[in-house]
């Protein structure tokens, strides 16, 4: 395939490659993916801080797939696609749903404090604050996935 | 597999002054499975506990429904009077809380001492 056919691949790329799990929707089985990613991205040189923002995001991303997308149907899986190049670690986490209606806000943690607010609901903002990018593209009836990109500060020469 | 059980141990530390402090230590997994465990035993402490210790350092994982459990914590603490400090937080879990704004209801202390000083 010509490298131009992937998109998470740029001119200069030493090693482009990807990883495909397949979940079942059973909370906790989110931690699979999360390990899997932080593997990844150590390998890849990321430092401890920037793992750490991946795994949260990865595991909320899954949880969500889980929940939402697949209404928690063990007989769905939610995929996770790991896709690495020289300077970027992309991670796309599909499932069989429509998406997100809408994108979350920022939590308002006052509005939380006087029941105003869910406690719960913070999924998306954590995760598109702890990535360089994130995105939720919706394409049914193939299902929906989120998508989420951490960049290396220093890539290797 | 896959979660981790949530467990809690609650313990009461003489203060320097003032109420005792009661701390809670939390260990293993926080998820959307862990209400019981957390909230059952927040409910269960004396309605004479006023000073609230948070100890996060066993905590093997932590997920945003985990984060909504101790906001609902702090929700029914706030009702009662009851104030709260926090330590054990990794660097990583001390930048989420401080995202979602916990940090405006409690303070996020480095260790124990630190935080049990804090409720003079």
């Amino acid at each position: 395939m010509p490298l131009s056919d992937k998109p998470n691949r740029r001119k200069g790329d030493k090693f482009p490659s990807s990883i495909e799990l397949r979940l079942p929707s059973r909370l906790g089985y989110e931690k699979v993916a999360m390990n899997t990613a932080a593997s990844v991205a150590r390998l890849m040189g990321f430092s401890e801080e920037r793992v750490d923002d991946l795994k949260t995001a990865v595991a909320e991303a899954c949880i969500n797939a889980m929940e939402h997308g697949n209404k928690l149907d063990e007989s769905l899986s939610v995929g996770v696609v790991l896709s690495m190049d020289a300077n970027s670690l992309e991670v796309k986490v599909t499932d069989t749903g429509d998406g997100p209606k809408s994108k979350t806000g920022a939590p308002d943690i006052d509005k939380k404090m006087l029941g105003e607010e869910e406690a719960r609901g913070m999924g998306m903002f954590l995760i598109q604050a702890l990535v360089d990018e994130a995105e939720w593209v919706s394409s049914p009836p193939a299902g929906s996935y989120a998508r989420m990109v951490i960049h290396l500060s220093n890539p290797p020469v | 597999m896959p979660e981790l059980v949530t467990r809690v141990t609650v313990e009461e530390l003489p203060a320097a002054s003032g109420d005792p402090i009661t701390v809670l230590r939390f260990s293993g997994d926080i998820t959307s499975a862990s209400q019981p465990a957390v909230m059952g035993t927040y409910e269960g402490l004396p309605e004479t506990a006023k000073r609230i210790l948070l100890d996060f350092s066993q905590v093997e994982y932590l997920n945003s429904s985990g984060i909504a459990l101790v906001i609902q914590m702090m929700i029914a603490a706030s009702k009662k009077g009851q104030t709260i400090h926090t330590f054990g937080l990794s660097p990583h879990f001390k930048k989420v809380f401080t995202m979602v704004g916990i940090t405006k209801y409690t303070t996020l202390h480095p260790d124990e001492a630190t935080a049990c000083a804090a409720f003079g």
